[in-house]
Formats: C-alpha cells, sequence, structure tokens
C-alpha cells in the first residue's frame, strides 16, 4: 500500500481504480478521494496525482491544470483570526 | 431526446431519473459536473421550513435521501444528524413555536429543546448564548460530491450521456430544439435548463428572461477534522446574521457560513478575507472551543436567489423547462426535484408532493412573491 495523501490516507491503488473505472479528470479525482482537501493543502499529493495522471491517460502532466490554491496557504489557529474581537 | 443544460445534482438527478423513466438523455456542462453550486455547498439537507409547500417537498425528499445509497448502487455518506435552531430572544421563541406547530402538521417531528438538552446534542455547544432550540433528528447531510456522482454513474449505466467542458451556446426551435454547443449541435425533443445561477443566459437565448434571478456569493471556512460527534448536527441561530457550524460527514472538520454575500458574477468564486474574519466571529460564539482549532481551507459558490428565495420550477415555453433559482437549497432538493420534473415531462403527472402554483417560473411576470423561505445550509 502506498499512501499519495497523508491528510485522508489515500493510496496510490485508490487513485488508479477511479481512474480505470473513468474519472480522469483532476477536480473530480480531488473531490471524490479528498486529495487536496486537507491541512497539507495538496503540497504533497498534488504533484503526485497529476503524474499518475499523466501516465495513466497519456496527457502530458503540464497540461493538467493545477487546482486552486485556498485561503489559508498555511493552518491557522481561529482565534489569531478573531483575536481582539468583541 | 431530451437534453438537460447545467450538470449540477439538479440536471444529472434529472438525467438518472428520466433514465430510469426509459427517455435517452443528454446533459451538458460548461466545466466539470459539480463545478457550479453544488460542489461549493454545505451539505445540509433540511425539513425545517415555514411553509406548506417547503416543508411537504422536503419530507419527501428526506425519504428519498435515505433510499439512494441502495438504489444508486454508492454510498453516498446520507447522515440523519439533525439541524438545530437556536432562539435567542423571546420573540423567536415565539416564532420557532409557530414554525413546529407547521412542521408537525405535515409529519415532520421537529420539537422545542431546552438549551440543556440542546448541549446533550451538541457538547461543546455554548447554551449561555440562547433560550431554546427547534430540533428536527431527520434533518442531516450527505457528501455533495459522492452525491452526484453516484447519480451521474447510475444514470450512465442506464444509457444517459454527459458532455462535460461543452458550453451551450445557442438554443433554437426547429421541428425540435436545436442546442448549439462548443463541441456541434444537438436536436432534442425537451429541454431542461438546470444551470442555476447562469439560468438567466440560457432563457435569454429563447427570449424568455422571465426569472429574475440574482447570483450571490457565498463563503464558507473548514477547520481540521475534529473527533467525530461533537458538532453533528448543523447548528445555527438565525439571529446572529443566519451563522452556523456542521461537522462534515466524511472528514469530521467544521464547516462555518454566515449570511455575507457578495452580488456578483457567477464566474467568480475567489474568497475573500474579510468573510473569514465575520463568519468565524460568530463559530466561535455559537461553540468557544473552536478558537483552538486551525482553519484549512475557505471557498465560494453562488447561491442563485429569486426575489422570494423560492426556486423556479416548470414549463417556461413548449417542451422548454426550468428547475432553477434554488437560493441555497438545490442539494436538499434535489432527490424530489429531479423526480417530480421527470414524471412530469414524461407522464404529465408525478406523485411527489412538490407543488408546482407555488413554485411556478411564470409568478415573477404577474408580480406574485411566494413567503420568503430563509437561507441557511
Amino acid at each position: 500500500m502506498r499512501i499519495v495523501c497523508r491528510c485522508n490516507d489515500v493510496t496510490v491503488e485508490d487513485i488508479e481504480k477511479l481512474i480505470d473505472e473513468g474519472v480522469t479528470d483532476l477536480e473530480e479525482l480531488r473531490r471524490l478521494l479528498r486529495i487536496g482537501m486537507g491541512p497539507c493543502q495538496g503540497r504533497t499529493c498534488i504533484p503526485i496525482v497529476i503524474s499518475i495522471l499523466a501516465r495513466k491517460t497519456g496527457k502530458r502532466p503540464e497540461d493538467i491544470a493545477l487546482p486552486n490554491a485556498r485561503f489559508p496557504v498555511r493552518p491557522v489557529k481561529i482565534e489569531a483570526l478573531v483575536g481582539g474581537e468583541k | 431526446m431530451i437534453g438537460i443544460i447545467g450538470g449540477g445534482i439538479i440536471g444529472v438527478a434529472t438525467a438518472y431519473e428520466l433514465a430510469k423513466l426509459g427517455e435517452d438523455v443528454i446533459v451538458f456542462e460548461k466545466r466539470y459536473l459539480g463545478s457550479g453550486s453544488t460542489f461549493r455547498c454545505a451539505s445540509g439537507i433540511r425539513a425545517q421550513f415555514t411553509d406548506e409547500a417547503n416543508i411537504k417537498l422536503m419530507k419527501y425528499s428526506i425519504e428519498r435521501w435515505g433510499q439512494l445509497s441502495e438504489e444508486l448502487n454508492h454510498d453516498i455518506m446520507f447522515q440523519q444528524t439533525g439541524y438545530l435552531f437556536l432562539a435567542t430572544s423571546e420573540e423567536e421563541v415565539e416564532a420557532f413555536k409557530r414554525n413546529i406547530k407547521l412542521q408537525n402538521k405535515f409529519g415532520v417531528p421537529t420539537k422545542l429543546i431546552t438549551p440543556e438538552e440542546a448541549k446533550e446534542i451538541v457538547p461543546p455547544l455554548n447554551k449561555d448564548a440562547f433560550l431554546a432550540a427547534a430540533w428536527n433528528p431527520e434533518d442531516g447531510k450527505a457528501s455533495p460530491f459522492h452525491t452526484l456522482y453516484a447519480y451521474k454513474k447510475a444514470a450512465e449505466k442506464l444509457g444517459a450521456r454527459f458532455h462535460e467542458y461543452t458550453k451551450v451556446t445557442m438554443i433554437e426551435k426547429e421541428d425540435k430544439w436545436k442546442i448549439k454547443t462548443t463541441r456541434g449541435e444537438f436536436k432534442v425533443d425537451v429541454v431542461v435548463n438546470a444551470t442555476n445561477a447562469w439560468a438567466r443566459e440560457i432563457n435569454s437565448m429563447i427570449g424568455k428572461d422571465i426569472i429574475p434571478i440574482k447570483p450571490y456569493k457565498h463563503q464558507l471556512v473548514k477547520t481540521e477534522p475534529l473527533e467525530r460527534g461533537q458538532i453533528e448536527p448543523l447548528v445555527c441561530p438565525p439571529a446572529w446574521n443566519d451563522s452556523y457550524v456542521i461537522q462534515d460527514g466524511e472528514d469530521g472538520g467544521v464547516i462555518c457560513g454566515t449570511a455575507l454575500e457578495y452580488e456578483t458574477s457567477p464566474d467568480d468564486v475567489t474568497p475573500t478575507y474579510d468573510f473569514a474574519k465575520e463568519v468565524l466571529k460568530w463559530a466561535v460564539k455559537i461553540i468557544p472551543a473552536l478558537k483552538h482549532v486551525h482553519i484549512v481551507r475557505q471557498w465560494a459558490g453562488h447561491y442563485a436567489r429569486t426575489p422570494d428565495n423560492n426556486p423556479a420550477i416548470g414549463e417556461i415555453e413548449d417542451n422548454f423547462y426550468v428547475a432553477i433559482g434554488f437560493s441555497g437549497h438545490g442539494f436538499m432538493m434535489a432527490p424530489a426535484v429531479a423526480q417530480a420534473l421527470a414524471e412530469r415531462i414524461v407522464k404529465g403527472r408525478t406523485k411527489v408532493p412538490l407543488d408546482w402554483e407555488w413554485f411556478d417560473p411564470f409568478r415573477f411576470e404577474r408580480g406574485e412573491l411566494r413567503s420568503s423561505a430563509f437561507q441557511i445550509g
């Protein structure tokens, strides 16, 4: 078992299985497996998923659009954002 | 053949229901399926509405939600974890009592509970902040991602076809409807416009811009995963700017929403920093311990609002149907609306308790408005 997404425990096998079932859009893969949605925001997994997707579909990695980066870039404690507010 | 424009939950579920009735269906989506409002929603499902039409429709929809995992042969993660509305003033307690009476009349088992009882359901709740709560344990949540995918897979098995990254550019009436897209022309007998926040653009193509939908950008903030069972129901004190918190049914992160909204193009989904500050201010009032939790992401989607916050569902031209303007309730209503619409198109009638007159697309032209359905989660 080879883990790709450490936030949500997604393996290479999980990704390859979905691609074999016909899910070849990065946005759909992300949402079905929650890759890139954990605290690391996809830093670890997204490049690996893109290379798996490229290998399985014959696309060039540079032709696969990256998902949007979301605020905050790194996890932030809520009290840091509401601090001082009453 | 039936052509559905819009690959969100309403379009995809309707495709499934039509295919189940033996129809040949084709769906056009300008980006990827779910890319509009569906994949950005907070996942809540509730029958706690304040009018007969929405209560009856949602009661039926919740029954359908309960059958979907088995019927579609895919776990959509539907859980009846309830909705807990908090009343913060005596006037609100009275209003809640009236709503509860109406909901009970149509078989929805909402009841008024004390702050202590509410705290048993949501242990970290700030019980000093409210006087009473409206609790319906049958309300719940499901995974927008898995629900859409499950409907799509089931529809494909029945022969429906999905064209993603295919934008509709023109619709013409000849002997049949001719739909021009970025991937060629298609002739269909019936058109369904299920594009929600983008619906006016499509209706304008046939000269029928009669439903004044305005897209409002709504945002959500989500925390890191927490231990399950802390904030499972959607918890909302409506008087606090319609703010709410709900633990995600998949990973346990807490989704926080508030009514800070922006009138903008539905293609603008850029999150804003002022939203993060505003939503978290309310979230920590509902659940003080959230202060010590990290937020990991923020995103935006759109409420496609009509002037009375009720959708427009029906036929606006011969063989041209709409199911649009869901004002933040499309995901929860989809199982009932999709079935009702498909049965009406194919058989001319349906057993789904959908009040066609209430949701009549022509009501805005006549200057009629329904009582406003409140818009939370």
